[in-house]
């Protein structure tokens, strides 16, 4: 109502204080200790690798951060693209490659677009990589550590198929992409315009995200696995019926912690699946990305059977401190920073 | 117009869906594993106040909504409307007793109230949080019974009424809280 009135004077700026409290930032401290310490015990050797890389994921969903590396900042236009990368997946596989057998990396990673309460386009992953490791003990290894970090109790295995039949109320493998938009209206959910018939995986995503998401480790700690092999992304496909991609996911009070694959290692396979990703961030209006050449060649060498897992430590500790926002545990997010 | 991307859309945005103006009352980034980035959004109406859930994706885009609100005095009631007068501008606005509501309770004449135009026609009105009013009628109430929770009806010089302590008189001022309609205090006797 009052219009250029005292009440409208500012006062001083106090966007340099973090968000987050000090109590969050010493207990991010501690959790880092102490997941340093879980992987140094298992015989885990600590690497870190480039954030910044002329290669990166190719992938539908993961819009990487690009930047500009001029020659010579006073000749703007030499120089060479590069990304921030989303992960330090590519990185992490050519040392997996060239020898390496168990290795973590706690990193930054950058996601353009990803902003949201439990979202910030700078955040922080934990990967490790296990050449001796079946899927089992991946997860097992993967629930040990958010065991330590949580206290929450043993967790249940749970997969895709058997959550979907659960809370949606039919077969995620089978169903037709007209029997998904019954069930998006008929769990009276909004969905956005202009999806097509052929873009299975969006209406999959979105029963996902509002039907079966909100319900996973509510008790206690669920882990998601066995996906369609259309959302295969790194990972393996075992061959069916029905064939499933073998990868998994951590959930804890209805948030997706961790996305673990059985490592996918045929480079002629990833060749075709970064077309096929092209192809579609072409079609959803985005720039195709390049092959990450090196990567490809790490394969054509030999990628150890490996399993990798990646842990979204924000988000663990939005978790362990029972927060909702990701501004609580990070002392600037992006509006501060 | 001006077009609002996903990565502009943030609670209390003012847009428009259908030709009519909605503020972004919530919005919520969701992206499930590896999948899509979805942005969820609860949007009121701006016109009837019922709140829509919407779901966008990434590259959606909404119209902005010429949306703007302007200080405005209360001149005077007609039959079925109410005029209503720009601050700055001595424009003059009506509104329909339906889109002035129970507001009409509170409306002396001079008051300032803010009001919202879209595309430059009023479509609500609110009065200030807190007003002052005349006691025009009520029962007497019992002589130094000073307790507040003994209550009775009275009848204001708008003409409409409220609940009060019992210790209020004819002629007294009482101040309401316009967003809840209760009597706050005795202004004078």
């Amino acid at each position: 109502m009052s219009s250029g009135s005292a009440f409208d004077a500012p006062g001083p700026r106090d966007d340099f204080r973090p968000t987050a409290p000090w109590p969050l930032l010493r207990l991010r401290a501690d959790l880092l200790k102490r997941i340093r310490r879980f992987f140094d015990e298992r015989g885990f050797l600590e690497v870190e690798t480039p954030l910044l890389s002329s290669e990166t994921v190719v992938d539908r969903h993961l819009d990487p951060i690009e930047v500009w590396l001029p020659d010579d900042v006073r000749q703007p236009d030499s120089g060479r693209r590069m990304w921030l990368q989303t992960s330090p997946e590519l990185a992490m596989k050519r040392l997996l490659a060239a020898g390496g057998t168990r290795l973590y990396q706690v990193t930054r990673s950058f996601r353009g677009g990803e902003l949201g309460p439990r979202h910030n386009p700078e955040f922080t992953i934990v990967e490790w990589y296990c050449t001796d490791d079946s899927p089992a003990e991946a997860m097992e290894r993967l629930l040990e550590l958010a065991e330590l970090a949580l206290g929450r109790g043993p967790a249940e295995c749970c997969t895709y198929q058997h959550a979907f039949q659960q809370y949606v109320g039919l077969d995620p493998h089978s169903a037709t992409v007209a029997e998904l938009r019954d069930a998006v209206a008929r769990h009276q959910l909004a969905a956005p315009d202009g999806w097509s018939d052929q873009d299975r995986d969006s209406w999959l995503n979105l029963l996902l995200a509002e039907c079966v998401e909100p319900r996973l480790g509510t008790s206690r700690p669920v882990i998601l696995h066995d996906f369609p092999p259309s959302q295969a992304a790194l990972a393996r496909v075992r061959t069916g019926p029905p064939a499933v991609a073998e990868r998994f996911e951590l959930y804890v009070d209805g948030v997706e912690l961790a996305n673990g694959y059985h490592e996918l290692r045929d480079a002629a396979e990833l060749r075709q699946r970064i077309q096929t990703a092209n192809q579609q961030r072409l079609a959803d209006g985005k720039p195709a990305l390049p092959e990450p050449a090196r990567l490809l060649a790490a394969m054509e060498h030999g990628l150890p059977a490996c399993c990798g897992v990646a842990l979204g430590l924000d988000r663990l500790l939005m978790c362990a401190a029972g927060v909702d926002s990701i501004r609580q545990v990070q002392p600037f997010p992006l509006d501060r920073a | 117009m001006a077009v609002y991307k996903t990565s502009d859309f943030r609670k209390g945005l003012k847009v428009q869906i259908d030709g009519e103006p909605y503020l972004m009352i919530e919005m919520n980034f969701v992206k499930p594993g590896k999948g899509n980035a979805m942005y969820k959004c609860k949007l009121r109406n701006l016109v009837r106040n019922t709140v829509l859930d919407r779901t966008y994706k990434g590259g959606d885009t909404l119209e902005a909504a010429d949306v703007e609100e302007i200080e405005t005095q209360f001149l005077y009631r007609q039959v079925d409307t109410f005029v209503f007068m720009d601050s700055s501008t001595f424009e003059q606005f009506e509104l329909t007793s339906d889109q002035v509501g129970e507001n009409w309770k509170y409306l002396k004449e001079g008051m300032l109230c803010s009001m919202v135009l879209y595309n430059g026609t009023p479509i609500t009105m609110s009065p200030p949080n807190h007003v002052e009013l005349k006691v025009e009628y009520c029962e007497p109430g019992a002589k130094g019974d000073t307790a507040t929770n003994v209550t009775k009806p009275v009848k204001v010089e708008t003409g409409a009424e409220f609940i009060c302590p019992s210790f209020i008189n004819i002629g007294n001022v009482i101040k309401i809280d316009t967003r809840s309609g209760d009597y706050v205090e005795r202004v004078s006797v």
